[in-house]
């Protein structure tokens, strides 16, 4: 057991911290959080910076033009960016996490020629059609239908909590291509597609959130037309292709939130002191507990981010441990953020509130705690499946 | 950085679990758990611990010891959490190189906790701290005997150690809780089928997992701060993780007859030892 950094590891960090600290005072003020035109541009500037520095990709296979770091440069990248104040990754997101992704595993050539060096270079965006109305934790029930006619796929159907669908180029997008019946696992018949989003009979409608904003939109698909040769992997065995992906978690998912969090408890603190309730010992206590739980976190993820370097990256059921402790621990963060408030928590204007909004997705998103739950005990602790 | 057990550290582990499984399986637990009160300290068994090294892990070669460090103790001492094996342990492994026949497992010591409680104190040949006027109390755990003393010196490394004790512990708890899951059968299904016994497992095994990245990492820094807050998590993850397996078993986990209730209790036994969790949690309140 060695929390210690190598010399390469203290290297890589020593020079991307040069390279941030020559590079962050030189950007663009940063666009507000409704000009999605703006947001795209910004992102895909940095991403463009990125690329010129040799950082894009950090974690894509040489062979697929990233970097091929380990897991711990991953993190060690993650950690500074975080800490150097550095744009997400933002509208890159999908395109760098896991269209790009899936398609250096399972494309062919021509599709890796075709699609990963703009998402490199930051010359496009990705967005995910995956979730649909009524295809949520049960996502193998989709129903979005594509059929084919000549070399093409008609795709009609409609998908939900799509990030910014407004300003992407393709959607990753999830088909079904053989009906489901009595006799076939729902998992099956489902096809992966490349979808320009120019394409006609694409709709997007922007999904206000509790929160006020449009961090998401419904994507309505009217017979769209998408060729044959967009489909990544063979027909009918989108589901796996998706997977493959999906499961490759290197336990690096969280570590610039992690950091981020110790950052606003260490700011709450300072708050608390400042507004006097730092006098009550309750309060005072659970900022202690959040302190120790969150650097406990940190511990964690070092420890997965080991195992996936030492096992090359296979599937992290430890991921689904991380994420349910942390999204709960990120709940109470802000919960807590609002008693150091006070009345202020109901101020919108104040640091910390929309936050505070926004942490309620945690305990939903990329699979709600219950279903996290499921699978640490069925796939982890070997529990039989059942309701 | 490889936070991971190294290949000698898995065999050590491993190593202790089979030790412990051969010396002080089900069948010795249930003869203690059962006997008329107060237990016995197991001399011999004492002296097999001392044999195979428990006690000098820490000690450098050349005075007679293993030569190994702290992480390599904290995994000795999770796998005597998980068999729940009595005795001070760790006031012994502490002493080892300071009390003349602790390496050996000749000597048995004990230590006046900073909580004032003292474990196994008649049974022991050596207190450390001063236990003058100590007096008896019914233990809650049957396989402790205890005394409360003036508060004792605080001691990050015992601390630590008995972090590790719980961590094998809530490990413990979980593996039961599961296996009894997918064994008792109501309503025509194994009861592990049902979410909601499911998921009391599922968050066994969380607290379990984050308890242990602290305390593997707070055994590698040695840092004192750090050694209480994994403390901190590694008492909620046995004493909690008890808790589920108690209620997972059902009525059964109610009896006597079943094992449950004595890791619940020496669970709850040593999360007294040490600081208080409101006292940990203040000083990390501070640090920020």
């Amino acid at each position: 057991m060695d929390l210690a950094y190598t010399e390469e590891e203290e290297e890589f960090r020593a020079r991307l911290r040069a390279w941030l600290a020559d590079v962050l005072p030189h950007l663009p003020p940063r666009p507000d959080p409704s000009d999605w035109p703006g947001r795209r541009a910004y992102d895909l500037g940095w991403q463009r910076r990125l690329h010129d520095a040799g950082y894009a990709g950090l974690h894509w296979p040489v062979d697929a033009g990233g970097q091929g770091a380990t897991p711990t440069q991953h993190l060690i990248y993650l950690e500074e960016t975080e800490r150097a104040g550095a744009p997400y990754v933002g509208a890159n997101f999908v395109g760098l996490l896991h269209a790009g992704p899936t398609v250096a595993a399972e494309g062919s050539p021509e599709q890796r020629r075709r699609w990963l060096p703009p998402i490199l270079r930051g010359d496009e965006v990705w967005c995910q059609g995956f979730s649909e109305p009524d295809a949520g934790s049960d996502l193998a029930s989709l129903r979005t239908r594509a059929v084919r006619d000549g070399d093409h796929y008609v795709v009609s159907g409609s998908k939900i909590w799509t990030s910014h669908a407004e300003v992407a180029d393709w959607c990753e997008l999830l088909v079904r291509t053989t009906p489901v019946t009595d006799d076939m696992p729902k998992h099956r018949g489902i096809s992966w597609l490349a979808m320009p989003m120019d394409a006609p009979g694409v709709t997007v409608r922007p999904l206000r959130t509790l929160a006020g904003s449009t961090e998401f939109a419904e994507m309505f698909l009217d017979e769209v037309r998408v060729p044959v040769g967009n489909r990544v992997g063979e027909e009918n065995d989108g589901w796996r292709v998706t997977m493959v992906t999906l499961s490759f978690e290197r336990g690096t998912a969280f570590v610039g939130e992690v950091v981020a969090c110790r950052r606003t408890l260490t700011a709450l603190a300072a708050e608390a002191r400042k507004n006097g309730r730092w006098d009550d010992a309750v309060l005072r206590r659970r900022l202690g507990r959040l302190n120790v739980e969150f650097s406990a976190l940190w511990r964690l993820t070092q420890w997965n981010v080991s195992e996936a370097q030492r096992t090359g990256g296979v599937p992290g059921t430890g991921g689904s441990v991380f994420k349910l402790r942390y999204s709960h621990a990120r709940q109470e963060l802000y919960d807590t953020a609002a008693e150091v408030l006070g009345p202020d928590s109901l101020d919108l204007g104040r640091e910390w509130n929309l936050d505070r909004l926004s942490s309620l997705s945690y305990t939903i998103a990329a699979g709600t705690s219950q279903i996290q739950r499921n699978i640490v005990a069925e796939r982890i602790l070997g529990l039989p499946k059942g309701r | 950085m490889d936070f991971q057990l190294t290949e000698d550290q898995r065999a050590l582990r491993s190593g202790v679990r089979e030790l412990l499984a051969g010396r002080f399986g089900r069948e010795a637990l249930r003869a203690l758990a059962d006997a008329p009160e107060p237990p016995a300290l197991d001399r011999e068994l004492w002296r097999d611990l001392g044999v195979a090294g428990f006690f000098a892990l820490r000690l450098p070669e050349r005075d007679g010891g293993v030569g190994l460090g702290l992480p390599e103790a904290v995994l000795a001492f999770e796998e005597a959490g998980r068999a729940l094996l009595p005795g001070p342990l760790v006031a012994t492994h502490l002493a080892a190189g300071e009390v003349e026949g602790a390496a050996t497992g000749d000597t048995v010591v004990t230590a006046v906790d900073s909580s004032g409680l003292v474990p196994w104190l008649d049974a022991s040949d050596v207190v450390r701290g001063d236990a003058a006027g100590a007096v008896p109390i019914r233990s809650v755990d049957p396989l402790t005997p205890l005394h409360r003393a003036p508060a004792g010196a605080p001691d990050p490394l015992a601390t630590l150690l008995t972090a590790a004790e719980q961590l094998g512990s809530a490990a413990r708890s979980c593996e039961t809780a599961v296996r009894y899951a997918r064994e008792r059968t109501q309503f025509g299904q194994p009861i592990g089928a049902f979410q909601a016994v499911k998921h009391l497992c599922a968050q066994m095994l969380v607290r379990t997992e984050l308890a242990r990245s602290a305390v593997y990492a707070a055994a590698v820094t040695a840092d004192p701060a750090e050694i209480r807050a994994a403390a901190l998590l590694a008492d909620e993850a046995a004493v909690q993780g008890a808790r589920d397996c108690l209620q997972v078993h059902g009525g059964m986990g109610f009896t006597w007859e079943a094992d449950v209730h004595l890791y619940l209790k020496r669970a709850w036994l040593r999360a007294e030892l040490g600081p208080s969790a409101g006292a940990v949690e203040e000083e990390w309140a501070a640090a920020l």
